[in-house]
């Protein structure tokens, strides 16, 4: 395997990185500040990739289309915590993942009523179509560099925030002493209500930015909801940099060992037992990554060792 | 006689006179639809074991369900293709008898619950929930991306699989077999519940540190739930796999696990017959939510939204009152 094609490789790898960590956020920030499993995390990330397809198809505007979809998120994010997840915060995690799994179940059927059971498209915008030149002479989808530079530069507004804001602060205080904070006078439950919209909206812009290189259909949120917890257990769940460093290794593992392994079983192995090895291994190779670093560190990289 | 027992009586008669009602009728429908919720129960009844018993959540049991679909699936696919299953060290064949199916797919789902539980139990919490997910992800992208049994398509199997005596291919036959195997695993998970083993990992659930306290290690009293747990779901998987002829990598994807899960929360957790009650109703609102719209899903997400916040105790819960408390 050629050099160019390998950082071609170790570019899709990060965009795909960059993209999960939109997603393992948002999920992180909610289990860190409020105990909650939210599997329906991925039905967010779909209702972004709807309504951004839906208003693209309208107006033709790639942006308004990314608005809409923070904006859409956003508001089911918060009408979702209103109506149902507020009521899960003293559950134990069973009941949570049930009503979150029963949610999905709400979220995909509705949205198949709404628009469908047909996959909808969501085109790239012309000013980022084509690739663009870098340096070694390798050229590289606009849209992909143009993915990876928002994810990196939301992710670091991100920590902006949760360092230097008075809303940081209080997201972090709201991690550590729930009590504590409401009896300081803090509105804890607007502060819920806040971080499941703010966490909701970065998962809709996640699915709008994929749904312009994959289709939008229902269903399309589950795979990534998987990966993005693959994520933040790596991580250590609550740990926003954990998220960040996880998702950089969930997709680089991904998309480098789809790229590689079959390769190197070639090495010593007949070219079809090569494939279908390094293929099975591949596809397997985030959640061997997510056990090792689990029985190694039962509470991922970055989790509180207590 | 508690309302619990007369309701896990009523439960029992109801499951076995429907299909005999159906059998008279010449319904042969029926009787497989039934035979479906008692195989997805006995899929139940071992996921409670963990679940319920031991307050283990495992987001995981697709894969002992798979793992029990496949042993069926791989050693039929040998059978009825003449090929033997290994050359070396020693020459395997495949077979089509039922009996030693079940006996190789519950010793199969054993041994990896016993290795997936050896690992996942050093977690708890969310943690425990995640790496139990992550294993069974694990083998439903091998089984996919595996082409030698099918791949994504699965692997179909054209005659069901024989047991002495009977046939198999009758489905009021196969019904009372798969129906024998549920009442045996609750006699058995009703024992168990009493017996010392039960007693002490009840006690673990509620309170680790008393239980270590008197000399017992809660993570030993875990592990051994969790691998009879998956056994039983394992060979849940071969009689599923054997209902529909059919194995595939869903019965590995983690819908399939967040489904067992749901069979044992609709009908109580900790209950012995709750997962029995949970899969027949899930089948029951399948068929008649089913005919009544295309979206049915809408309509079992609400109704498990509104167990799960309003009806904590399931089915068993609102019918029998007050059981064990789940935490």
């Amino acid at each position: 395997m050629s050099a160019v094609l390998l950082i071609e490789q170790a570019l899709n790898g990060l965009q795909f990185g960059v993209m999960l960590f939109l997603m393992a956020a948002g999920l992180t920030l909610i289990f860190g500040v409020m105990g909650l499993i939210n599997l329906a995390h991925g039905s967010l990330y779909m209702i972004g990739a709807f309504a951004a397809a839906w208003v693209a198809g309208l107006t033709g505007s790639f942006l308004l289309a990314l608005a809409a979809s923070l904006a859409a998120a956003a508001v089911a994010g918060v009408l979702i915590e209103l109506l149902v997840i507020r009521r899960l915060y003293d559950r134990d995690h069973l009941d949570q993942v049930l009503a979150t799994f029963a949610l999905i179940l709400i979220l995909s059927e509705g949205t198949r009523w709404v628009f469908g059971s047909f996959p909808l498209y969501l085109d790239t915008p012309d000013w980022l179509s084509g690739t663009l030149r870098l340096p070694f002479g390798i050229d590289y989808s606009r849209y992909r560099l143009a993915m990876i530079g928002a994810g990196l530069v939301i992710a670091a507004a991100l920590f902006a925030m949760i360092s230097k804001t008075r809303l940081g602060i209080r997201i972090r205080a709201g991690e550590n002493d729930r009590e504590m904070i409401a009896a300081l006078g803090v509105n804890i439950s607007a502060l819920y209500t806040l971080v499941f919209a703010l966490g909701a909206a970065l998962a809709g812009l996640a699915g709008a930015l994929i749904g312009a290189i994959q289709s939008v259909q229902v269903g399309m949120g589950e795979p990534v909801l998987i990966l993005a917890f693959v994520v933040i257990v790596i991580g250590g769940i609550g740990s926003i940099k954990g998220a960040f460093v996880g998702a950089l290794l969930v997709g680089l593992t991904d998309t480098l060992g789809r790229a590689l392994l079959p390769t190197f079983f070639a090495t010593f192995m007949e070219p079809a037992a090569a494939n279908s090895v390094g293929a099975s291994l591949a596809s397997m190779a985030i959640y061997i990554l997510m056990a090792g670093v689990l029985i190694f560190r039962p509470r991922g990289l970055f989790g509180a060792t207590a | 006689m508690t309302r619990e027992r007369l309701l896990n009586a009523a439960l029992m008669a109801a499951l076995l006179l429907f299909p005999l009602y159906a059998w008279a009728s010449d319904e042969p429908f029926l009787i497989t639809l039934t035979t479906r919720a008692v195989i997805l129960a006995i899929a139940g009844v071992g996921l409670n074991i963990a679940l319920g018993f031991g307050g283990l959540v495992s987001f995981g049991h697709a894969l002992f369900f798979g793992l029990g679909g496949y042993a069926m699936g791989i050693l039929a696919y040998h059978a009825q293709t003449y090929t033997t299953l290994t050359d070396w060290p020693l020459t395997l064949q495949g077979t089509k008898s039922m009996p030693v199916i079940w006996i190789i797919a519950t010793l199969t789902s054993a041994l990896a619950a016993l290795a997936v539980g050896a690992l996942s139990l050093r977690t708890t919490g969310v943690y425990f929930i995640m790496i139990t997910l992550a294993f069974s992800q694990m083998f439903y992208y091998f089984a996919i991306s595996w082409p030698t049994y099918g791949g994504e398509d699965g692997l179909s199997i054209y005659v069901r699989n024989g047991f002495p005596g009977l046939n198999t291919m009758d489905p009021i036959q196969f019904f009372a077999l798969c129906y024998g195997l549920l009442a045996l695993i609750l006699f058995f998970t009703a024992r168990l519940a009493r017996s010392n083993f039960g007693l002490m990992l009840g006690a673990a659930r509620q309170n680790e540190a008393r239980v270590a306290a008197i000399g017992q290690r809660p993570y030993r009293l875990y592990l051994i739930a969790f691998t009879l747990s998956g056994a039983i779901t394992g060979l849940a998987g071969a009689l599923f796999a054997d209902l529909n002829r059919f194995v595939s990598p869903v019965m590995f994807s983690w819908q399939t696990s967040g489904e067992i899960m749901v069979f044992v929360i609709l009908g109580g957790v900790g209950r012995v017959f709750g997962p029995v009650a949970g899969a027949a109703l899930f089948i029951l609102l399948e068929h008649s939510l089913g005919g009544l719209s295309e979206y049915w899903h809408i309509y079992l997400g609400a109704i498990l939204l509104g167990t799960v916040l309003f009806a904590r105790g399931g089915l068993f819960g609102l019918l029998a009152g007050r059981g064990q408390p789940h935490d």
